[in-house]
């Protein structure tokens, strides 16, 4: 291999985020590919699910294996499946372009307001009802909101308001964290 | 050939991926500084690049059912549960606010050397779990208020598809307009050397703060 290439890389100017427009209209377009190639949407909380599936099966098995929600990802390989790939994609492509346009940043990203022991536990804090919340909506932000909302699917835009309402909402508390 | 494809295999998921996971850090979002901007209301990407491609591939859609390339019944279309989509909607968002990510930007982030990223998804794998454990008791609120299976908003506004994507590209551009101003007052856009400083490692969010300089 070439020496350094990391260091290299990430010693490279930072180039800025693409204009939001661009970005939108790229990401549409890939949108109704991944229609146009399997017949639904992108997504990316059904990867966690099999995680989650995953690690209790190997935690905690019998317990695993016999609850009514996780217990059917546990009779094959709960990895199994279309977006768990889709997910890998997202990985490589996320950091083949944070590496090339010299934006990969390794540390903890938070606001001035934390230390980063505080924003670690709250990103676990968020974790958790982003977790629970996409089982209870059969989905998230990319796969209900985004896939959806392309269909006009009206289950979209209920989630879509809820979301950001409650972002805002939530923001009123958190906005010192942010700063 | 008829359409879609129904192609599920691992290098059509490989390939959807890699340009999701590219647009969405090329747009920032692998940064929980520029996506929470969108509630602090100082970047309205999140807005932006979401009401975009929503339009762009709603536009796609309609042409090809339109044309016959492909039919809007043979692609995955969500229905609605009204109150669990509801509640799951707004818990995802406050747990947007307080975590910095969604599902797929969570991914992003830590592909793009996030440590917090890595806190977050453990989080998301302790909430499936505690669903998964509570999921007889939640049974029944998951499942009511059931509504029109595979519903859409023509079909529940009684107007054209057409109509409906007009509007939508008519909102995009006013929230576009408004958007920019609103971010710009609040010392907007986030750019890449907002999100952790421009050195390559570190912790260190807003370096211009002294909060921050006394943990660093």
């Amino acid at each position: 291999m070439s020496d350094r290439p990391m260091n290299r890389v990430m010693t490279s100017p930072t180039r800025p985020y693409w204009p939001p427009l661009a970005a939108g209209v790229v990401l549409g377009l890939a949108l109704f590919l991944a229609f146009v190639a399997t017949g639904h949407g992108l997504g990316a909380s059904g990867f966690f699910t099999r995680l989650a599936a995953g690690l209790a099966g190997l935690v905690a098995p019998i317990a695993a294996e016999a609850n009514a929600y996780l217990g059917p990802y546990l009779r094959g390989n709960p990895f199994d499946g279309w977006i768990s790939w889709e997910v890998v994609g997202v990985m490589v492509g996320a950091l083949a372009g944070s590496l090339a346009s010299g934006r990969f940043r390794l540390g903890v990203e938070r606001g001035a307001g934390l230390r980063a022991p505080a924003r670690l536990g709250l990103a676990f804090l968020g974790g958790i009802l982003t977790g629970f919340g996409s089982r209870l909506a059969r989905g998230c932000t990319s796969g209900l909101g985004l896939s959806g909302g392309a269909t006009l699917s009206v289950a979209a835009f209920v989630f879509l308001i809820a979301f950001f309402v409650a972002g805002f909402a939530t923001m009123i508390l958190m906005r010192r964290a942010w700063r | 050939m008829t359409l879609p494809l129904y192609d599920n295999g691992a290098l059509s998921g490989l390939l959807a991926g890699l340009l999701f996971g590219f647009v969405l850090e090329g747009a920032g979002f692998g940064s929980p500084r520029k996506l929470t901007g969108q509630f602090t209301l100082r970047d309205f990407s999140v807005f932006k690049v979401m009401f975009t491609a929503v339009v762009v591939a709603a536009t796609g859609l309609w042409l090809a059912d339109a044309t016959g390339i492909m039919p809007l019944g043979k692609v995955y279309v969500p229905t609605l549960y009204f109150w669990s989509i509801a509640a799951g909607g707004a818990l995802i968002g406050a747990g947007f606010s307080v975590g910095g990510y969604c599902p797929g930007t969570s991914a992003v982030g830590f592909a793009s050397g996030r440590l917090d990223a890595i806190a977050f998804i453990a989080g998301m794998v302790v909430g499936v779990a505690v669903f998964a454990g509570a999921f007889d008791a939640i049974e029944p609120f998951y499942r009511a208020a059931k509504g029109p299976a595979r519903q859409t908003l023509d079909q529940l506004l009684g107007l054209p598809a057409p109509v409906i994507l007009v509007a939508f590209a008519a909102m995009a551009a006013g929230g576009f307009w408004l958007g920019s101003r609103i971010e710009r007052r609040n010392g907007g856009p986030v750019t890449p050397d907002d999100t952790m400083g421009s050195r390559s490692s570190g912790s260190f969010g807003a370096h211009e703060a002294p909060a921050a300089k006394a943990a660093v």
